[in-house]
This record gives C-alpha cells, sequence and structure tokens, in this order.
C-alpha cells in the first residue's frame, strides 16, 4: 500500500485546507455521493479541518443504508429458510430489517455466511449441490461486474443452485432525484471515483449542463477528497459547472467498457425504491429475462413480502441532505448504533452513525483540540 | 485483605457502579432477539450487556463486581489472583502459533494484567471425535513449553470428548491462580490527567493472521499470530516504573478499542490517541484496509497496553523495549480530563474522531 502514503500527506492535506479556505468566499453544501468517501471524511476528521467553509453532505452512496427495507425482509425470509446458503457482504449482516436483522437470523439456526466476492457465493454453490445458495446482490455501478460475473459464470457452469437477490443501485438518477428536489441545498457534487472507474464520466455531463452544478469525480484517499473539495469550490466560486477529473490516476472518461458490457449482458434497467427516498425510475439494476432462472425473487416468489418503511425515520431527509441526522427526533432516542430505526444509523459511514459519534465529541465544552 | 492503595479510604465501590453514575454505559437493549448471536462473543457492547442483564444479577458479589481481568481472593500472606478463560479458535493452528499457545498466554496474561505472579493453571480440554493426535500432539507441546516459559505449572486438568461435529476441533479452557504483590496493584480505576498511555508491541497481528489463515486470502506468509507470555514485561514494568504504573490491559478480543473505552469509562478520564504513533505493521494494515476492518478493533494476543504516569512514561517504554516482545513499544496517547469516558484520536491530519466500542462483531465493509 505504499503507493497511497502521498495521498494521505498531512502536509500536502493541510495546505489543500487552506486553501479551501481561503477560496470559499461564503459556506459551501457540497455532497459525496460515495460511502467509501464519508468513511474517509468520517475516520479523518475532515468536516472538522473545514470548519464553515465547506458543508459537507453525506450522500445516498452508502449500499447499506440505501437497500430498501423490503429487499432486507425478503433477504432474511431467504436466509431462515432450511434449503437455503445465505451469502452476502459482510456489513449487511446488521442492517435491521422490520424485526430482525441477518445475525440474529443466523443466530436462529438460519446459515448466513459471509463472502468477500459473488464468486466465492458460486463456488459454495457448487461445493453444496443439494443446497440452494443466494448471494445479496446489492451495491452501485462498483460491484455490479463482478455480481454480472457471478451470474454469468453461474450459467457457463451450469449451476442451477445458485442465484443473486439483487437490489442494485446507479449513481446519477439519484443525484438528479437530489437535485430536482425543490428545497435542494446541494451546490456541487463529489462524484464516486471507484464508480467512474467502471461507468466513466459520460452519464454525468447532461447533469451538468441541465442543472448547471459541478461534478468531480474524487477518490477515497484524505488527499484526494480534500482536493475534490478544492476543485469543486473553485468551480462555485468561478460560476462554472462542469465535470472534472480529480482521481486521474484511475478514472478515464469512457470508464471500462469490456466490465460495462458484461453489466449490461447480464442486467437491464429498472425502477428502484431507495431505502427512505422512495422509488426512483431507472435508477436500478435488475436480471434480464434471459437470466431469470438465477433471480431469487422468481425462484422463491418473494413478491408477496412487501414492506413499507418506518415512518419515524426520516433517513430520506437526511440522505438528501434536507436536515441534519441531529434534527430528527429519533436520532439517539429511539435510534441508536445499537437500536437502529433506519439504514443510515447501521453502517459506521452512515450519515446518522457517523454524526452519532461526531455530536458526542462535539457536545461537550470546546478544549484543546477545538 | 490488602488493599493498599485504598488502605485510608473507604473500599472502592464496584466497578460497575463508578461506570454507571459516570453516565458512561450505553443501555444495550436485550434487542428483538431471544437468544445469543455471535456478537455476544465480540467483546463489544453486546458482550457487556449480556454480562450486564444476565451474569452479573445472577452472581453478583464483591469480588466479582470488580470486573478486573483476574478476581483478587484474600489469602494468608499474600493476597491471590484467579483468572478463566476459555479458548475457540478456528482454524486450531495458525502463522505463528496454535491454541495450546493461547490457551495458557491468555489466563497467564490476564493474571499478569493485576500485577499478579502467574504460578499454577488447570486445564480443561473438550476434545471432538476425529481429531488427530498428530494436531493434538502438537497443541500440547505448545501448552507445555508455553508454561514453562511463564514459569506455571499445569496442576490439575480434565478432558472430555463430543461427538464429531460438536465442537471445533477442540475447545479448552485454562484457570489460572498468581501471587498479587502488595505494593504493585495496577488497576482499571486508576488512569488519571496526565498519564501516559504506552502500548507494547505491534497492534493487530493477531486478529488479522487468524483471518487470513480462515480466509485463505493468500497474503498469510506476511502476518503471523503475537501471541506471547507478557509476564515479564511487567516485571520490566513494575522494577522500572513501581506504583507509577496505573492499569494494565491486554488488549484481546474487542482490540485496543475497547481495552482503552474500559479504562476510560472505568477511571472516568478521557483518552486521547496519535494515530501517527500507533505501531501498525505494513501488512496488518494492508490486509485491514482489503477487508475494510479497522485495526484498533483487532485482537491481539501478545501486547500490552499500560497507563503509567507522566514522570515515569520514558522509563516504561525503555523498560518494555529491553524486552523482545516489547522491542517495539511506544508512547500512542495521554490521559486527559475531558469528556471522560471517552477515547479520541487525533487523525494524521490533526483532526479528531471518536473511537468507541463496537455494538458486536466487527464486519468487512462493502466500499
Amino acid at each position: 500500500m505504499k503507493y497511497l502514503s502521498e495521498y494521505r500527506d498531512p502536509a500536502l492535506a493541510r495546505s489543500l485546507v487552506d486553501r479551501i479556505l481561503a477560496t470559499a468566499s461564503r459556506p459551501r453544501v457540497i455532497m459525496e455521493v460515495c460511502g467509501g468517501q464519508t468513511h474517509t471524511i468520517v475516520r479523518q476528521g475532515l468536516q472538522e479541518l473545514l470548519r464553515d467553509a465547506v458543508d459537507m453532505i453525506h450522500g445516498p452512496g452508502c449500499p447499506v443504508c440505501v437497500t430498501p427495507l423490503e429487499q432486507i425482509d425478503r433477504a432474511l425470509f431467504l436466509a431462515s429458510r432450511s434449503d437455503v446458503i445465505f451469502t452476502s457482504f459482510g456489513d449487511m449482516l446488521r442492517v435491521p430489517g422490520s424485526e430482525l436483522d441477518l445475525l440474529q437470523v443466523r443466530a436462529g439456526g438460519g446459515e448466513v455466511r459471509v463472502v468477500y466476492s459473488p464468486l466465492d457465493a458460486l463456488e459454495i454453490a457448487r461445493a453444496n449441490p443439494d443446497r440452494e445458495v443466494v448471494f445479496f446482490a446489492v451495491g452501485f455501478e462498483t460491484t455490479a461486474p463482478a455480481n454480472a460475473m457471478a451470474v454469468w459464470r453461474a450459467r457457463e457452469l451450469g449451476v442451477t443452485n445458485f442465484s443473486v437477490l439483487v437490489s442494485h443501485v446507479t449513481v446519477p438518477p439519484a443525484i438528479e432525484a437530489i437535485l430536482d428536489a425543490p428545497d435542494n441545498r446541494v451546490e456541487a457534487f463529489l462524484a464516486a471515483g471507484h464508480v467512474c472507474t467502471v461507468m466513466g464520466w459520460k452519464e454525468y455531463e447532461p447533469l451538468v449542463e441541465r442543472y448547471s452544478v459541478p461534478i468531480v469525480v474524487t477518490g477515497f484517499e484524505p488527499v484526494d477528497i480534500l482536493e475534490g473539495i478544492y476543485m469543486a469550490v473553485q468551480q462555485l466560486e468561478d460560476g462554472r459547472s462542469e465535470v472534472e477529473n480529480q482521481y486521474v490516476r484511475s478514472v478515464r472518461r469512457a470508464g471500462n467498457e469490456p466490465a460495462q458490457e458484461l453489466v449490461a449482458k447480464v442486467f437491464r434497467l429498472v425502477d428502484r425504491a431507495w431505502r427512505g427516498i422512495g422509488e426512483i425510475p431507472a435508477s436500478g439494476l435488475g436480471l434480464r429475462p434471459e437470466f431469470e432462472a438465477y433471480d431469487a425473487e422468481k425462484k422463491f416468489e418473494l413478491s408477496g413480502i412487501r414492506t413499507s418503511e418506518p415512518s419515524e425515520c426520516m433517513a430520506g431527509d437526511v440522505l438528501r441532505g434536507r436536515i441534519k441526522p441531529f434534527e430528527c427526533p429519533a436520532f439517539g432516542e429511539t435510534c441508536t448504533p445499537e437500536r437502529p430505526l433506519g439504514a443510515p444509523m447501521v453502517s459506521s459511514e452512515g450519515a446518522c452513525a457517523a454524526y452519532y459519534n461526531y455530536a458526542r465529541f462535539q457536545g461537550e465544552p470546546a478544549g484543546e483540540t477545538a | 485483605m490488602s488493599r493498599p492503595l485504598d488502605a485510608d479510604s473507604a473500599p472502592p465501590e464496584p466497578a460497575m457502579n463508578r461506570v454507571a453514575q459516570a453516565g458512561l454505559t450505553c443501555p444495550v437493549p436485550a434487542g428483538e432477539a431471544d437468544r445469543v448471536q455471535l456478537g455476544h462473543g465480540s467483546g463489544g457492547k453486546l458482550s457487556a450487556a449480556l454480562l450486564r442483564e444476565r451474569f452479573l444479577p445472577r452472581f453478583g458479589n464483591d469480588v466479582l463486581e470488580l470486573l478486573g481481568d483476574a478476581a483478587v481472593i484474600p489469602a494468608p500472606g499474600a493476597d491471590l489472583a484467579v483468572s478463566t478463560d476459555s479458548f475457540v479458535v478456528n482454524p486450531l493452528e495458525f502463522p505463528g502459533g496454535n491454541i495450546g499457545h493461547l490457551a495458557v498466554h491468555g489466563t497467564v496474561n490476564d493474571l499478569a494484567m493485576m500485577g499478579a505472579e502467574p504460578q499454577y493453571l488447570a486445564a480443561g480440554f473438550i476434545l471432538e471425535e476425529g481429531l488427530s493426535f498428530e494436531v493434538l500432539d502438537r497443541v500440547l507441546d505448545a501448552m507445555s513449553e508455553a508454561a514453562r516459559e511463564a514459569g506455571v505449572l499445569v496442576v490439575t486438568g480434565d478432558t472430555k470428548v463430543v461427538e464429531r461435529g460438536k465442537a471445533d476441533g477442540m475447545f479448552i479452557n485454562t484457570t489460572g491462580i498468581g501471587r498479587l504483590d502488595p505494593e504493585f496493584r495496577p488497576d482499571p480505576t486508576r488512569a488519571s490527567t496526565g498519564d501516559a498511555v504506552i502500548v507494547s508491541g505491534p497492534i493487530g497481528s493477531h486478529g488479522v493472521a487468524i483471518m487470513a489463515a480462515r480466509e485463505d486470502l493468500g497474503f498469510e506468509a506476511e502476518l503471523s499470530s503475537d501471541t506471547a507470555c507478557l509476564a515479564p514485561l511487567v516485571s520490566a514494568l513494575r522494577e522500572a516504573c513501581g506504583p507509577g504504573v496505573r492499569c494494565l490491559r491486554d488488549p484481546t478480543r474487542g482490540g485496543m478499542a475497547s481495552a482503552l473505552n474500559e479504562i476510560a469509562a472505568s477511571s472516568a478520564v478521557g483518552i486521547r490517541l496519535e494515530e501517527d504513533a500507533l505501531p501498525i505493521p505494513g501488512p496488518v494494515r494492508a490486509a485491514c484496509e482489503m477487508l475494510g476492518l479497522d485495526p484498533l478493533y483487532v485482537a491481539n494476543e501478545g501486547i500490552l497496553v499500560a497507563i503509567v504516569s507522566k514522570d515515569r512514561a520514558e522509563e516504561a517504554v525503555q523498560a518494555l523495549r529491553s524486552h523482545p516482545v516489547g522491542r517495539s513499544a511506544a508512547r500512542i496517547g495521554t490521559v486527559t480530563g475531558e469528556r471522560p469516558g471517552l477515547v479520541l484520536l487525533r487523525t494524521g491530519l490533526g483532526a479528531s474522531r471518536v473511537v468507541d466500542m463496537l455494538p458486536g462483531d466487527q464486519l468487512p465493509r462493502i466500499c
């Protein structure tokens, strides 16, 4: 990991902070769309360094946070079936469904396994031909190619006991939904570097034109993020709105075309519900009809499981930047990381969980750190 | 019963009461679940809730409620420290050691963290039908070697065999007894403002080595468990700093974050860590980044964290470094009077964040 050290250089980071503070003529509102960026911002305390010059809003870019309750409940149903081995990325396991989470289902006898790749889930299916193996295919465009590959390989290998519960979402429609909201405060976006490594940035160009909003494709290290913020602030101060690429070491305009082709062969655009936000047209990926045999929703007839979001949770307003997490009446009261009402309180990079910790630290009279 | 630290004052309140009064415990709800989850064994908030809600109300007594690494039992001559620990690790053998090393080191280290000199061990074995004698012999050899190095005698034991599938090869429980030194009684309630936070070695090696071996991640070669007996380090600290050593913890499950949070809560102090000072080996850092884990929450089996009075901090670091197990000892932070109960980390960029206890097991992140 040595090649990353320059992107964590404290002196470089501080000089970028100074330039941001000197450039912003008034507080700017910038949203980072990716959970990985939120993670860095929270872990490195970047908001504290930016003071009032920039208000970072943690957008709907954490797949854990935006997977709708209904899909979680479907996952829980599948995981509790005795004929199913349910496989998932680790941090989906604690996401609360209507009543339980996957960890509790596992304690109750369901077989739930953490995998690091959907191809591992496919291997589990091949090793357990008498069981149904389901992989929880969540995430943005970043995880879509590997998930497409798993389905493609399953068909190639003639594996019939493997299926995926798909809850894929895509970034551009989410940005559009945020910008379309009448009370939108977001002035500029940091687009997610990993997503753009796959997809490129062509699809952001119409958004920039239509909404006059700066979008900066940004990486994940502290220096990346501060540089992305600096580029966005400069655009705002200059009155420009362009797609700029901070993450040049990884992203090309056209993206990774073979990966895009594979995704397009396996998936198609579908309407998709986002937890806390609701349905956004053509905002997700679903399996193409020719891969229906690998669709867990069809295989296990899950359409009967219908769940609506708890009315007390204001996750949608938080994810759209309308309110700060602490402005939600449930925040820290009926909703805590130990007993989350909504997904942003679950993941450590969820906006609410991040504020829960940060606010506890800020809540006391300032000492030497302030 | 000798309590030299509190000789002139009323007996200390049970630690749990102090914690509760400071308003620092987070009342984890029993949850909707009506049964044990893996997270209850993680050493995080769920473990604490399990103890508080189900065990302490039934067994509560003055000795137990101190909740130290070991219990302190009055005895003629010198008080005794007693500690018990069970070992369930998969795989049984891993780079750097096996379950036998852990079974001795884990219990001996818990005694050492009380300032006790470990003397005797009792060992219980639950063996699974089908376990090969080859593996069993290697585990017993490791235990015997570790016991000899630690200067403890295994004086009693028990073996049981269960059907295939009912245990992960083998489980081991060890109980240790050690003699306490009335002049040297480190205690998690004794941290005070200005004290130095010192770690005796690299953070995160054990947990990451186990995970890499379990998941077959392909970079095991660079990672090995740090399992080691910490008693010699404690002796070195005692000689160099005496009562200047306020608290000792071995940050096993739950990692550094949980150990320091417990000290912060028990002593009602704040703790500030310096990210740049944390000794995290490159391979551990790389594996954690790949897996989406935080090294501060990863288990260790061969390091201790010491809270030492400010004027003894330098001697403490030197004393630790004089021993091979402590050669990369470093000062990593300071005890503060601010925000009692919170552990804060000053990041490399100069900002701060809270290092909280985890609700349950650490889960790998997607992105």
